[in-house]
């Protein structure tokens, strides 16, 4: 029974660094109504600029918000240099395969730049751990950034202007240029933030799975299950959805098909909750307009 | 069957006498011997690597590959002969490897392969390089199977087998800690279930009743918080870690914060201080037990070492942006300087026969930044170069070795 | 080639150009390809020829892409799955049971089909997003489900299988790797006409009619679930087969050849080519196979970043594909020399 306990807390642990990028998903399908593949790799990098500043001498906190500013400032720019050429056309599929340029440049030039090697990258929080070492204080804090993190977009997304003004545009940029939202600056808002977030994942996450050019690839696989499994524009649903990921992973691992099957279990457990909710746990259903 | 291989043998030594005889007789001017690839002032040398993908971290190899032959280069190449080193990026996916290496082979025509990296692409390439006959050298991964000349003979391997590691593990097991409960954690692949086998093959019938927990992971976890989990559910109290180093790091910070304090056997794969002890606290991998048979560029006894200033001079000249943390930068110098002296045994008969004979008439080389003591051997049934290791541990700082050199 | 795209509107007949309708000189630069790919193991080198023989089995592969995403509008970032699945079926046929290479095209071809429609029938239920997830997660996971313990008899686990390669037979004058290229030319043509005839048809109209308006075709009486499950079962068909040929001509499968990476290559292969036709395949598969080699041509410290500017720039300078950008530089081309001819 302890065994249990430990396995399912270990599970939420890692839980939660499927939830934060998850949310960083979400951010962007909210303002773009695209998945980005390249988002995993944005964090990547924005956690090595992150490690250049705190290595300058940086304190901790300066070098976080510095980190989050510069990231903001990398997905406005990465949205009007390379995806706006297609913002007029109806041609996802090209986005999608820009997605997956930058992915490789992001993943390439970080290796170039910075070298393959693992490098450390410290924690804000203490080193105190609970739970017979289940739990220690970072994951903890991961929690709590991951939570305040999703209560910000919530508000953002639900209350504030800019953000229903945002989402409008996703969902219909034709009826949002005619009430007079800039839909083509909301789409490189929606980057910016999307930017923002990822590198809180990424500076949340670092300290867990150690940096490195290769850090997200796995991150993301299941960081797009967790957001999918939750309902994909859903905050509340991808951060549940990630935990739900982590926990259920350690659990077909442990006591089900054993480690060599596990994530093969767990995702066709995925699938068969979407294919009997198909927009997802909390996710609405979309019903079509004839 | 022994009756053959005699006879085989003696046919051998005397037409290798009479060969032997001839060239004497002969001269040296006229003994100049080429196959593509080789000319009077230059030698080619194909190699594949992955520079791009997820197996990148290996690059480096490469790149010290590289830097090692530009600097043979300066310093006026092998018996007057420049070497051309031709390295093509693989990203780690056996088809590619195919075509880069059939690249290299037929439209760049060189000599032969050196070090291509990761079993599966060695695989891939096996059955060509040998019906081809181009010699696929001083491969880049420790599974047994290289070391079979008679259904492979144009293919050696070169570092210690995994399976000669886990089996030192082994016995190193049943003399100091015969009553163990033992619990693997493994990457579900070629080199892990490598290092499975011959662990298992070294405990003998015990392996059923020490081995009280197996779990694997994927390359694409990202933790392995949950095995080590359970492995310390599991009531094991020792541990054999066969992870690689960024797994590793995580898995001996995760059993020490969830006060899983087992004996633990870690993977030479991952005896890296700087890219695994330090990341996951020099403090935790205090006690770990592992291998060695080359030096760890970050270990502290080796600083006034004569080979380490060598291999610190070259580095600063040839590869001044490099991490000094990167073993694979040593491997890389010891594995280019093993065929370095290869080359220079073949004189000027470079056919890939000669090649390939030279690289199976290695007694006891020294390799500089191998540990004290281990050598390169090779033979005509002898295919694998490097056969001893020692155990070490790490004592907070440095890796101290102990014990007898294991193996050959 | 570019005959087969999926809206060759048929330009009138009467309209002809230096006396010949548009028709004719279409078939005219369709015969000039066939013959030039049948010359072109006897022009280049034996390693060359083998490149050109995956170009072949990438153009079926993205055939499969083609069909399902540029045709149907089902997004599929999983068919390396089905790929995996047609390279093993060969090998294991050919390793353990003696089957002769050609024949097990076909049955990996079959194998596909069953996986496919049977994987396509829940996934149906799936829209956009959520079914590339499905597939994503197939793509994911078939790795992991080939080096299983249980199967390991078969799939020889983590070490993969070695093949051999087949030669000629008959006594004809080809090396094994002339003669791959022409088996592989051989299927890469029957699978062109086989999917050039399925749209042109029936069952074409009712899978484009899915795609552009799935609920008035649904209104129409076309069965779409089924439809789309058939069309999943094709194209898992086409990249069962193009694995098997790959299987054959790499003569090796392990898991490690069969990573997420290569379903991603599919789909971008496929979009940098032209989804929405079918000869777009070819020219994606020609990127698949060159645009490595040029990009580490130029930079060897980080070939990766400079495949991705290639990517992105192919994307910009041609969005709808390269047979997109081919078919519009026709129709400029076409009105130019109509316009010159009715001026003289």
């Amino acid at each position: 029974m302890e065994a249990f306990f430990y396995q399912v807390l270990s599970g939420l642990a890692t839980g939660g660094i499927y939830a934060s990028l998850a949310l960083a998903l979400v951010m962007i399908y909210n303002a773009t109504h695209l998945v980005n593949f390249a988002q995993g790799e944005m964090a990547m990098f924005s956690t090595y600029i992150a490690w250049t500043l705190i290595n300058a001498g940086m304190p901790y906190w300066a070098a976080f918000f510095l980190t989050v500013a510069i990231s903001f400032a990398g997905g406005v720019v990465i949205e009007r240099v390379v995806i706006r050429p297609f913002e007029r056309q109806d041609a996802v599929l090209a986005v999608v395969t820009v997605f997956i340029g930058l992915l490789l440049i992001l993943n390439s030039v970080a290796g170039w730049i910075y070298e393959y090697t693992l490098k450390v990258f410290p924690s804000p929080f203490p080193e105190t751990s609970y739970f017979g070492g289940m739990l220690n204080g970072h994951q903890l804090g991961l929690f709590g950034v991951t939570f305040v993190t999703l209560i910000l977009v919530y508000l953002f997304f639900r209350f504030t202007p800019l953000g229903l003004a945002m989402r409008a545009a996703a969902q219909n940029p034709e009826s949002s240029r005619l009430v007079g939202i800039r839909v083509s600056w909301m789409l490189a808002l929606g980057w910016g933030l999307a930017g923002a977030i990822g590198a809180v994942a990424g500076m949340m996450i670092a300290p867990i799975v150690y940096l490195d050019p290769s850090m997200m690839t796995g991150v993301l696989n299941y960081g797009f299950a967790a957001a999918l499994l939750g309902g994909i524009s859903n905050p509340w649903g991808a951060v549940l959805g990630g935990f739900i990921v982590g926990v259920l992973e350690n659990l077909m691992g442990d006591y089900v098909v054993g480690t060599e099957l596990k994530l093969t279990v767990a995702l066709v457990i995925i699938v068969g909750v979407l294919v009997l909710k198909p927009s997802g746990l909390f996710g609405k259903t979309l019903v079509t307009r004839v | 069957m022994t009756s053959l291989t005699f006879t085989k043998k003696l046919l051998f030594t005397s037409i290798a006498s009479v060969l032997g005889l001839v060239l004497a007789v002969s001269g040296a001017t006229a003994a100049k011997k080429y196959d593509p690839g080789a000319s009077d002032t230059e030698i080619k040398i194909g190699h594949t690597n992955p520079y791009s993908g997820p197996a990148s971290a290996y690059g480096s190899i490469g790149k010290a590959e590289t830097a090692y032959f530009k600097m043979v280069n300066e310093q006026g190449g092998i018996n007057g002969r420049k070497i051309n080193f031709i390295s093509l990026d693989d990203s780690y996916s056996p088809p590619k490897t195919v075509e880069q290496v059939r690249k290299l082979v037929e439209q760049e025509e060189v000599l032969f392969m050196f070090q291509p990296l990761g079993t599966p692409s060695n695989t891939a390439i096996h059955k060509y390089m040998n019906e081809k006959k181009v010699p696929q050298l001083f491969v880049a991964t420790g599974a047994t199977k290289w070391g079979d000349p008679k259904n492979f003979p144009w293919t050696m391997g070169w570092q210690p087998n995994y399976q000669t590691e886990s089996k030192a593990y082994a016995a190193y097991i049943l003399k100091n800690h015969p009553n163990a409960k033992i619990g693997i954690l493994y990457q579900n692949d070629d080199y892990g279930k490598d290092y499975l086998f011959g662990f298992k093959e070294g405990l003998g019938d015990k392996a059923s009743k020490m081995i009280v927990k197996e779990v694997s992971y994927e390359v694409s976890d990202p933790t392995v918080d949950s095995q080590i989990v359970t492995l310390k559910a599991s009531g094991a109290n020792l541990f054999f870690n066969v992870t690689t180093p960024k797994f590793a790091a995580q898995a001996i910070r995760k059993s020490v914060d969830i006060g899983w304090n087992p004996v633990h056997f870690l993977n030479s794969v991952s005896a890296n201080i700087n890219n695994v002890l330090v990341p996951a606290g020099l403090d935790k991998s205090k006690g770990i037990i592992t291998s060695a048979y080359i030096k760890d560029p970050n270990d502290p006894q080796w600083v006034k070492n004569k080979d380490y200033q060598d291999w610190l001079a070259w580095m600063k000249k040839y590869n001044p942006d490099a991490n000094l943390a990167d073993g694979n930068y040593v491997y890389g110098y010891s594995v280019a300087y093993t065929m370095h002296q290869v080359l220079k045994a073949c004189g000027d008969e470079l056919t890939r026969e000669n090649v390939m004979k030279q690289a199976a008439s290695l007694k006891n080389l020294e390799v500089p930044m191998l540990l004290p003591g281990i050598k390169v051997t090779t033979g005509q049934n002898d295919y694998y170069p490097i056969e001893s290791i020692q155990l070490a541990r790490f004592d907070g700082k440095q890796f101290q070795l102990f014990g007898e050199i294991i193996g050959k | 080639m570019a005959t087969m795209t999926q809206t060759s509107t048929r330009t009138p007949a009467a309209q002809t150009y230096y006396g010949l309708s548009s028709g004719a000189w279409k078939n005219i630069g369709l015969a000039v390809l066939i013959v030039a790919a049948c010359l072109l193991p006897f022009v280049v080198s034996n390693y060359r020829t083998f490149q050109f023989t995956l170009v072949l089995v990438n153009a079926i592969a993205l055939l499969s892409i083609n069909l399902l995403t540029g045709f149907n509008g089902q997004i599929s970032l999983g068919h390396g799955a089905f790929y995996a699945i047609g390279a093993y079926t060969a090998a294991i046929l050919i390793t353990q049971f003696g089957v002769p290479y050609w024949v097990t095209l076909p049955i990996a071809g079959v194998i596909c089909l069953v996986v496919g429609f049977l994987f396509g029938l829940p996934a149906l239920r799936l829209e956009g997003l959520y079914l590339a997830l499905a597939t994503f997660a197939l793509g994911v996971a078939m790795p992991q489900i080939l080096k299983y313990k249980g199967i390991e008899d078969w799939t020889g686990g983590v070490q993969g299988i070695s093949i051999t390669k087949p030669t000629a037979p008959w006594g004809l004058k080809l090396n094994s790797d002339q003669w791959l290229y022409f088996v592989a030319l051989f299927v890469t043509i029957i699978m062109f006409v086989i999917g050039w005839n399925l749209l042109r048809g029936r069952i074409g109209r009712a899978i484009v009619a899915i795609r552009d308006q799935p609920i008035a075709a649904e209104a129409m009486g076309i069965n779409t679930a089924i439809y789309k499950s058939l069309t999943f079962g094709i194209s898992a068909m086409y990249a069962g087969i193009a694995g098997a040929l790959g299987g054959i001509a790499i003569q090796f499968v392990a898991p490690d050849s069969f990573a997420i990476t290569l379903s991603l290559s599919f789909l971008f292969g496929s979009v940098i080519g032209g989804i929405f036709s079918l000869s777009g395949a070819i020219y994606g598969a020609l990127f698949l196979q060159f645009i490595p080699h040029i990009s580490e041509g130029i930079s060897k410290a980080a070939p990766g970043a400079v495949f991705g500017v290639f990517l992105i720039l192919f994307m910009f300078i041609m969005p709808a594909g390269v047979a997109g950008f081919l078919r519009l530089a026709g129709v400029r081309m076409r009105r130019r020399i109509a316009n010159r001819m009715a001026q003289g």
